[in-house]
């Protein structure tokens, strides 16, 4: 056999796609037609592509968040372990992200918004991409383990866990509740960081959780509303689909106005100063403002103008919050070194 | 013999090339992590074990 090889055949929304419950079996890699072509496929996959799988937006929040949790929790680590801790963190977040995509590759080819990621563009199979899912997750763990500790380890394992199998596999596509317990995925990171300076989860660690825990349903929901079309064809059924637009809106309300006085909870515990105590009430106010704005815009409407207003605020909300926390403890832990 | 050798395209062979660099350095960095990982961790108690 000679000449140029084909690289992995592209899925495309065209190709026959499997029955939900059935997608293992039946889900095809590539082109009917392509089972007869023999030549051997040939990545065209770059660094880059591998890098994609990790979903790098996605483990920037996590990484930061971890990060703000290890900085937030008492006692000492050294800075060498401390940095390989945020190193697993962003390496277990990047290898839920790809057993995300191997899993749901054929919905992501159906997707506006996932159809250019790398197994439904054609550019790296299934199979290699569940490996390198396998063994990122096993190297963060183990590597976890064996450095800081088991605890921590162990939260990690829980975490990818559940993303994976739990939010990906089994309420993705069978529960418009997908997003708000599968959000415990997304809110576990700052409770491994906390671990792994104390060894121990304690109510600050999972008061930082729960911030991001009832923060993810407003934030997807607001996403959802006007990327519903695009869940619609893929058959995930999220809240608007499954709800209706107007029950989706109410519940963004009713989540924002438990995330808003959840996160003020760090002042009030005594782990959080004044400066964040102030901040995070008055983030809490905006976001219920744009909540309600949500809410009270009328059904159908097309635009949904207030929904992508309040998705781009609510990254930029929990952010703040997580940096001004973040900027406290660093300006307690310079003070304290200038008092020493 | 017939000539079976496999010929990349330019694309191919392009992303061969930053696949492997990319592997390359994600081993050298295990390395150094394992290598600063362990000093960090033990210090002076690496050259304390059992003769």
């Amino acid at each position: 056999m000679s000449g140029p090889l084909k690289p992995v055949a592209r899925i495309s929304a065209k190709t026959q796609l499997p029955p939900v419950n059935d997608k293992i079996e039946r889900m095809p890699l590539v082109e009917k037609n392509a089972s007869l072509d023999t030549s051997i496929g040939l990545s065209e996959a770059n660094a880059s592509d591998y890098i994609a799988l990790l979903k790098p937006r996605v483990m920037s929040l996590v990484v930061f968040t971890g990060f703000v949790g290890l900085m937030a929790a008492p006692g000492q680590i050294h800075p060498v372990l401390a940095a390989i801790a945020i190193l697993c963190i962003a390496v277990g977040a990047g290898a839920s992200g790809a057993l995300n995509m191997w899993y749901d590759a054929d919905i992501d080819a159906i997707m506006k918004r996932t159809a250019k990621r790398p197994i439904p563009a054609g550019r790296i199979s299934r199979e290699e991409v569940l490996t390198f899912g396998l063994l990122l997750s096993a190297f963060s763990v183990v590597t976890l383990g064996l450095f800081v500790n088991l605890l921590s380890a162990f939260l990690l394992a829980f975490t990818i866990f559940f993303y994976a199998v739990v939010y990906t596999m089994w309420l993705k596509r069978s529960t418009p509740q997908n997003i708000v317990i599968g959000g415990a995925a997304g809110a576990f990171p700052p409770m491994i960081g906390w671990a792994a300076v104390t060894n121990s989860v304690s109510m600050e660690s999972i008061v930082l959780f729960l911030i991001i825990f009832l923060w993810t349903p407003p934030h997807f929901w607001a996403l959802s509303l006007f990327m519903s079309d695009d869940y619609e064809k893929a058959k995930i059924p999220m809240m608007p689909n499954v709800m209706g637009e107007a029950s989706t809106k109410f519940q963004i309300f009713l989540y924002t106005l438990l995330v808003a006085p959840v996160a003020v909870l760090p002042w009030m515990m005594g782990f959080a100063g004044p400066v964040y105590g102030v901040f995070s009430i008055a983030m809490g106010a905006a976001f219920l403002g744009y909540a309600w704005t949500v809410w009270r815009a009328p059904v159908g409407e097309a635009m949904m103008k207030p929904a992508k207003k309040m998705f781009a605020f609510s990254i930029f909300y929990l952010f703040s919050l997580y940096a001004v926390l973040l900027g406290e403890i660093l300006v307690r832990k310079a003070l304290l070194v200038a008092g020493a | 013999m017939s000539n079976d050798r496999v010929t990349l395209t330019d694309k191919q062979r392009k992303a061969q090339r930053s696949r492997s660099i990319a592997l390359a350095l994600a081993l050298a960095a295990f390395v150094i992590l394992v290598y600063v990982g362990t000093w960090a961790k033990l210090g002076a108690n690496i050259l304390i074990r059992p003769m």
